[in-house]
């Protein structure tokens, strides 16, 4: 059965190392639902986040074939079915000509922040649970999304 | 010290002797810095691709690192299947090539191309070389990655500005530190305890040894467990010569192309145990059909291969040599059993058929067989890809590890030759011996020039069957015999349905190879008969330089035993000659 996992890795921040990445799991057959790629604490060391829908096998077979790239230090595999916290941002633009008041009621009930507020449309920002994005986007789609940006998810082992 | 005095001196650090290469406009400082060089033998090849064979060659009969040094572009590009020939067989091979410098890297510069974006996914690592303050540490590193681990292709892209810029300060690195690579190399203890009590109590147990035993430098490990233990064990293409090819457990080669007793082993055994193999394709068949009876072991150094084909009770990651090491003391003697027995008794019922008369047209089998008996015992031999690759795996007495070199993974045509050549340069008092096919000699047979000019004494056995036998094969027996472009010697006069030789086939054949041996200044020699081919061998093998052995052979003999694609392997093609038994 496929399920969602986030594969953490910790790779030394080298030339290539995303297509290194990104060109493995495609040489191998697999498809990624998202990516992120950030610094840490740590200089030259990055933090990537890669979210796959794949059966366990699979996804063991892919952390294994991740860890044997020679700038990959560390990868971790957190099942999104297991103990783990897991979060996404994402920015919206909506459109608010068809009903201004109920729109902003909804965005005040989704505790999502009002970046900026036009004559005909509103930005807003929110993090949260998977669940919580698609149920946002969801209940704002009826007014009309004009923009949206996501920034994948990404997530941290919770024991 | 330039970038070009850097590379030179990290080759001589690494303990490098000979390079393979083709110089172009973007390396020709690298050459300019070779130009009065003493300690290194600068072969120079008549294709990037040779080049690339040979530092394999050199490698797979050494366990060394080959070197091959080749220009940007075209260069390059042709150096690509050479890499990936290696990375298929976990070869050690580094490969230096030019790139265009710096500033015109991305504006599609004159023989420009992405270098480590090709080599990406056909070598264990790679670099483009941007600042030459990185590049004694990336020689440095690349070496120690290629021969580490499970062995790999390295390769390093320079920019000709970094092969002429000057660097202060330089001494080469004593240290590597790669933070991200750390092979495995004593396996936990734990788990071969557990695997060594199963073993215990298995009643048939099996050993299905590959590649990595080789690249370990196991063979004694191994055959002190199985004969200790009495367990009867198999060898892949890649791990022939393992053991002698008449030990009492060896059951011989599995796979599409294995041995009746291999195959069935295999199948019928209630633990298999893996050791430095990747259960290919080529040897399992139907994988949903294979070994259904057994418990899975899998002792390998790299821990992707373990569950990646099939699923594994009992892994061990670490080096074959120490995991065996281990074991052996873990494991307590003894006797054969009834399975042992019953094993090597279908072995001993089931030898190879073929049918060679006197003054009939050659069997390839018999000429491998003949080479056999009258070749060194210390022989190398380098095999191109087909027919003659599986008879050479299965007829030639395979002697000891490292004697039997081919490009099992990838399966590249043209590599015999070259090969040969690099196996020569690194072992000069031993014979080398190139077994090739028509068709694949031709894909490199521009080294033949190579060879004479700096007397590389290769023993080129030619089996020339006038066809590409091994799709020819296919064609015959799972095509209705439309044999599409297989035959060497059709010409447009053809029938296009033609369906085998007849009466009507064109009597020329090209190319002569005696005459094209004699036009590159190599000796040339050729057999039709038994008798003919046992004196050519015995002149040829004799001769000092370089020679051209060709056999005439029978157009149409098929390797048997062979399992169709996609079968189970104890559904096995034994061949007419079994039938007729």
């Amino acid at each position: 059965m496929k399920t969602k996992h986030t594969i953490r890795l910790k790779v030394v921040n080298t030339v290539g190392v995303m297509a290194r990445i990104t060109g493995l799991i495609s040489q191998r057959g697999y498809n990624i639902d998202s990516i992120m790629s950030t610094p840490t604490e740590i200089p030259d060391i990055y933090s990537v986040h890669l979210v796959l829908t794949e059966t366990e096998d699979k996804i063991e077979q892919i952390s294994k074939q991740l860890n044997k790239l020679i700038d990959v230090v560390k990868v971790t595999d957190i099942s999104h079915d297991k103990n783990y916290i897991v979060r996404e941002f994402i920015m919206v633009k909506i459109s608010t000509a068809k009903n201004r008041p109920d729109l902003l009621q909804l965005i005040g009930l989704f505790r999502a922040k009002v970046l900026d507020l036009a004559s005909n449309y509103v930005v807003v920002s929110m993090t949260g649970s998977p669940r919580k994005i698609q149920r946002f986007i969801e209940a704002v789609q009826p007014f009309g999304i004009q923009e949206l940006d996501r920034s994948g998810e990404f997530a941290v082992l919770d024991v | 010290m330039n970038g070009s005095q850097i590379v030179i001196d990290a080759l001589k650090q690494e303990g490098i002797d000979t390079l393979f290469g083709y110089p172009g406009g973007v390396v020709i400082p690298l050459f300019d810095a070779l130009f009065k060089e003493k300690e290194l033998n600068v072969i120079l090849n008549r294709h990037e691709q040779a080049s690339v064979h040979a530092a394999d060659g050199y490698a797979r009969s050494t366990g060394k690192v080959g070197v091959a040094l080749v220009t940007s572009g075209p260069g390059s590009t042709n150096a690509i299947t050479g890499i990936a020939t290696a990375k298929l067989d976990s070869v050690p091979i580094v490969v230096i090539s030019g790139q265009v410098k710096n500033g015109f890297i991305g504006t599609d510069g004159f023989q420009e191309v992405d270098m480590s974006g090709m080599t990406r996914t056909i070598s264990k690592h790679n670099y483009l070389v941007n600042d030459i303050a990185d590049l004694p540490k990336i020689m440095k590193d690349a070496f120690y990655i290629a021969r580490t681990g499970r062995p790999g292709p390295v390769s390093i892209d320079i920019p000709v500005d970094v092969l002429t810029a000057e660097l202060k300060n330089y001494k080469y690195p004593e240290e590597v530190r790669l933070p991200g690579y750390k092979p495995t190399i004593e396996g936990n203890s734990k788990q071969i305890k557990k695997l060594a009590e199963t073993i215990q109590k298995a009643e048939k147990p099996l050993f299905y040894t590959g590649g990595g035993i080789v690249a370990a430098g196991a063979e004694k490990e191994l055959l002190a467990v199985v004969e200790k233990t009495n367990i009867p064990f198999v060898t892949t293409l890649m791990g022939l010569g393992t053991s002698d090819a008449d030990h009492p457990l060896f059951l011989g080669m599995p796979g599409m192309h294995g041995r009746y007793a291999a195959n069935h082993a295999m199948m019928q055994c209630d633990l298999l145990i893996a050791v430095g193999a990747r259960f290919d394709d080529r040897v399992t068949g139907d994988l949903s059909r294979f070994a259904t009876k057994a418990t899975i072991a899998h002792i390998d150094i790299d821990p992707a291969e373990i569950g990646k084909n099939i699923q594994t009770e009992i892994p061990v990651v670490g080096d074959a040599k120490h995991v065996l090491k281990e074991l052996g003391k873990t494991l307590k003697a003894r006797p054969a059993n009834g399975w042992c027995k019953a094993v090597t008794s279908w072995r001993d019922e089931s030898p190879l058929t073929y049918s060679q008369k006197p003054g009939e047209a050659l069997a390839p089998q018999y000429v491998i067989e003949k080479l056999s008996e009258l070749s060194k015992d210390n022989a190398i031999i380098v095999t191109d890809v087909g027919q003659h690759q599986m008879f050479s795996a299965l007829y030639y007495k395979h002697k000891g590890p490292r004697c039997f070199i081919s490009s099992g993974g990838l399966g590249t045509m043209g590599f015999g030759l070259p090969a040969a050549m690099g196996a020569v340069l690194a072992n000069p008092k031993r014979q080398v011996i190139a077994i090739c096919g028509d068709g694949g000699f031709q894909m490199n047979i521009q080294e033949l020039a190579t060879c004479a000019i700096n007397n590389i004494p290769v023993k080129a056995l030619v089996i020339n069957n006038q066809y590409l036998g091994m799709v020819r094969q296919w064609q015959e027996l799972f095509w209705d015999k439309k044999y599409s472009k297989v035959c060497l010697k059709q010409t447009p006069n053809c029938p296009p349905e033609c369906k085998g030789p007849n009466a009507k086939c064109p009597e020329l054949y090209l190319p002569d190879f005696v005459k094209v041996a004699e036009a590159n200044g190599v000796k040339g020699l050729r057999a039709s008969t038994p008798d003919e081919l046992i004196a050519m061998l015995k002149e040829g093998l004799a001769y000092k330089g370089p020679v051209v052995m060709e056999c005439i052979v029978r157009q149409e003999e098929n390797v048997y035993p062979m399992v169709p694609g996609g079968k189970p392997i104890d559904e096995m093609i034994l061949g007419p000659e079994k039938e007729k038994a």
